[in-house]
């Protein structure tokens, strides 16, 4: 037991300072890799807890993909650091304020006296062949169906959503359609603007000194 | 029959709006640029047969299916019906208008179909993980639809507010949830209630967890003071949008707050009275006098759904089947009356032109002495002015708040209603006393205009006899709720 609360305890100390360093790094590209140190160790705590399965596909899925994808963006992204820090001592006394309640009252509830063995038993130990991937397979496509194709359709909504909104034809195609060529006025080739008559700048004696 | 097909014959409307949501999508594909109507007409008839699968499935009793997490009660057809209807009408007012801004495309519809499947599963929600993805699966739809207009800078940015505050919502209610779960070790609204009533030992975690709850809840209505985003969102998205989002996703708001406070919180009433009953007040005062500094019609009638909110709130907060049922006829009113307001704008804006500003409705009465009275007996109703339905909403409301003993609560909200009909009152006045501005005539379709029409006078009609409304809103509540 000893070695498991070293071990938890490591780890959640990492995923702390990894977690506090994410909103407070300067850097968006430095942040967004200690997001993935996080992701890690919130793994690693869940390997202890015996869900070897959402661990292993955290890793793959959020550290593999979705953080490969976000720091492409991040790196893409042109983010300036000082336009986003404005405002921050203004809205500091407000935001810090409800900060501290919201963590005080958290301090007062989560803890040994609402959570602890004491009030929650510990769970029995699985058996030596107990799988935790087949027992998540068995419940998502039984007790869980309707979430889990819910969360299918909430998918396709994505890209839908995400294909109509970005989506756009060729800039650089050639297509002509014939009908907007036909209907087009003169106002739309010629644009007459008014301005003022130009003076011709006198240059005559500077000429004329050489 | 086994279990799946007794679960898949209860779910039969919602499994039938998804297929449709898909086919739509698929045949927008093969569908002419021209032809749009087709897909229109395909979802139109959708809501039809989802509303003619939903009265053959019908029954009197409760029927739980899929692990208990669906359920199929009388409140849940008759609020899908009611989805139904608000949404058809809504599709008939925004035709025009999508059209002439380029925005009459498949993916229009087939988002507008999942998000009434969303609300559909949230109405039919029994357990926390149904009803949340219910809200997803809407929230989803409705940043999509409010961005649809992509090239508008003013509805991009609403989209982008509505995208990340419900974001931060959703967060919120998750919060609360997980904190519901591990006081008492269910997800299930039945199992909790049941867990609830035998002992609440863990009383400081469950209210932790009923403060995160609420505040989801509160944001996803948009009571105050959770209410930043309904005015620019209102404003920013396409008339059509806004529509959507104020008039049919309100029902599904309803009853969120129904199934997560009613159904599976009902134990700890006492505690979330006090605080919809701030959030109440709060929402009627700050509706009520910032909508009278409105010069935009759009955002006025968000800041007076921010106070419509406040009284839905009002009648929830009674905890009582009277209360359950006077909300449910004031969240119906509601639905009515704004489908009836943000359809005037549509009906008055042209291509190039939005008629979201006040002055723009100056001299109605010159231009159209009909739709002018349409429009007064809207800006009637949603003041409270007997003999309209606006009028008994508010009174039901009231009464029930006032059978649970709040009475200086009842005596300030009538006081801020007073002062509401200012800014509705305002409008009668720009219609019937000033000169037009523009003397463009109304061109817009026959459909639209009969509906319209007909909207606005079922106003009149359901506020000389709302006994039938009534009473088939307190048949829903009673034959659902325990």
């Amino acid at each position: 037991m000893i070695f498991q609360d070293i071990v938890f305890y490591f780890l959640a100390a990492i995923l702390l300072l990894a977690g506090l360093r994410v909103i407070t790094a300067r850097n968006p590209v430095h942040a967004a890799l200690y997001l993935v140190l996080a992701f890690f160790t919130a793994a690693g705590i869940w390997l202890l807890l015996e869900a070897e399965f959402l661990a292993i596909a955290l890793v793959l899925v959020y550290v593999g993909a979705v953080m490969v994808l976000f720091l492409f963006v991040v790196m893409m992204l042109d983010i300036n650091l000082d336009r986003l820090r404005e405002g921050f001592w203004r809205y500091l006394p407000v935001a810090g304020l409800i900060g501290v309640m919201m963590a005080a009252e958290m301090v007062m509830i989560l803890g040994v006296k609402n959570f602890g063995l004491g009030r929650v038993a510990p769970p029995a130990p699985h058996a030596a062949d107990y799988s935790n991937t087949a027992e998540l397979g068995r419940l998502l496509y039984t007790d869980y169906l309707l979430p889990f194709e819910l969360a299918a359709v909430v998918l396709l909504v994505a890209i839908v959503s995400a294909i109509a909104l970005t989506l756009r034809e060729r800039k650089d195609s050639k297509f002509i359609d014939p009908a907007e060529q036909v209907k087009v006025k003169r106002n739309d080739r010629l644009r007459i603007i008014k301005m003022d008559a130009e003076i011709e700048a006198k240059v005559d004696h500077v000429k004329g000194k050489r | 029959m086994n279990a799946l097909q007794i679960d898949l014959i209860s779910a039969l409307p919602e499994l039938f709006v998804l297929t449709m949501a898909m086919v739509v999508l698929l045949l927008d594909l093969f569908i002419k640029p021209g032809a749009r109507g087709v897909i229109d007409s395909m979802t139109q008839l959708t809501l039809l047969g989802a509303a003619y699968l939903t009265m053959t499935t019908a029954s009197q009793g409760v029927g739980y299916a899929f692990s208990g997490m669906f359920v199929d009660d009388t409140l849940a057809d008759v609020l899908k019906l009611m989805i139904y209807v608000s949404t058809a009408i809504t599709l008939v007012y925004s035709r025009e208008y999508l059209i002439q801004r380029h925005m009459y495309r498949g993916e229009f519809f087939a988002l507008v179909l999942f998000a009434v499947a969303g609300m559909m599963i949230m109405v039919s929600g029994a357990h926390f993980l149904s009803i949340y993805m219910g809200l997803e699966l809407l929230s989803l739809s409705l940043y999509a639809l409010v961005a649809l207009d992509r090239d508008n800078a003013r509805a991009t940015e609403a989209a982008m507010k509505y995208f990340v505050l419900g974001a931060l919502a959703s967060g919120m209610l998750l919060y609360g949830m997980s904190m519901l779960y591990g006081a008492t070790g269910s997800l299930n609204l039945r199992e909790i209630s049941s867990s609830l009533m035998e002992s609440s030992e863990h009383h400081s975690v469950l209210v932790l967890g009923l403060v995160f709850v609420v505040a989801g809840i509160a944001f996803k209505l948009g009571a105050v003071p959770f209410q930043m985003w309904v005015p620019d969102v209102y404003h920013g998205s396409p008339t059509a949008v806004t529509l959507f989002i104020g008039a049919v996703s309100k029902l599904s708001g309803f009853a969120f707050v129904v199934r997560l406070l009613a159904q599976g919180l009902d134990v700890l009433a006492v505690d979330w009275q006090g605080m919809l009953l701030i959030m109440a007040v709060l929402s009627i005062a700050l509706g009520n006098v910032t909508a009278i500094a409105q010069t935009n019609l759009k955002r006025m009638l968000a800041y007076s759904t921010i106070s419509h909110v406040g009284f839905l709130l009002l009648g929830i907060m009674s905890a009582s089947m009277n209360g359950f049922a006077s909300a449910m006829f004031y969240i119906t009113a509601y639905v009515m009356m704004s489908l009836a307001g943000f359809g005037m704008i549509l009906l008055l804006s042209r291509k190039g032109f939005e008629a979201d500003k006040l002055d723009d409705l100056k001299g109605l009465n010159q231009r159209s002495p009909w739709f002018a009275f349409m429009m007064l007996i809207t800006m009637f109703s949603m003041a409270g002015v007997p003999p309209t339905l606006g009028f008994y909403a508010k009174f039901t409301v009231l009464q029930s708040a006032l059978q649970a003993g709040f009475i200086g609560v009842v005596i300030f909200a009538v006081l801020m209603a007073v002062i509401g009909a200012f800014y509705y009152l305002r409008i009668v006045k720009l219609m019937y006393f000033d000169e037009p501005k523009d003397n463009t005539p109304i061109k817009s379709s026959t459909q639209m205009k009969t509906v319209l029409s007909i909207n606005a006078l079922a106003l009149l009609l359901f506020g000389l006899m709302p006994q039938s409304l009534m009473s088939l809103c307190a048949y829903a509540i009673s034959h659902s709720l325990q």
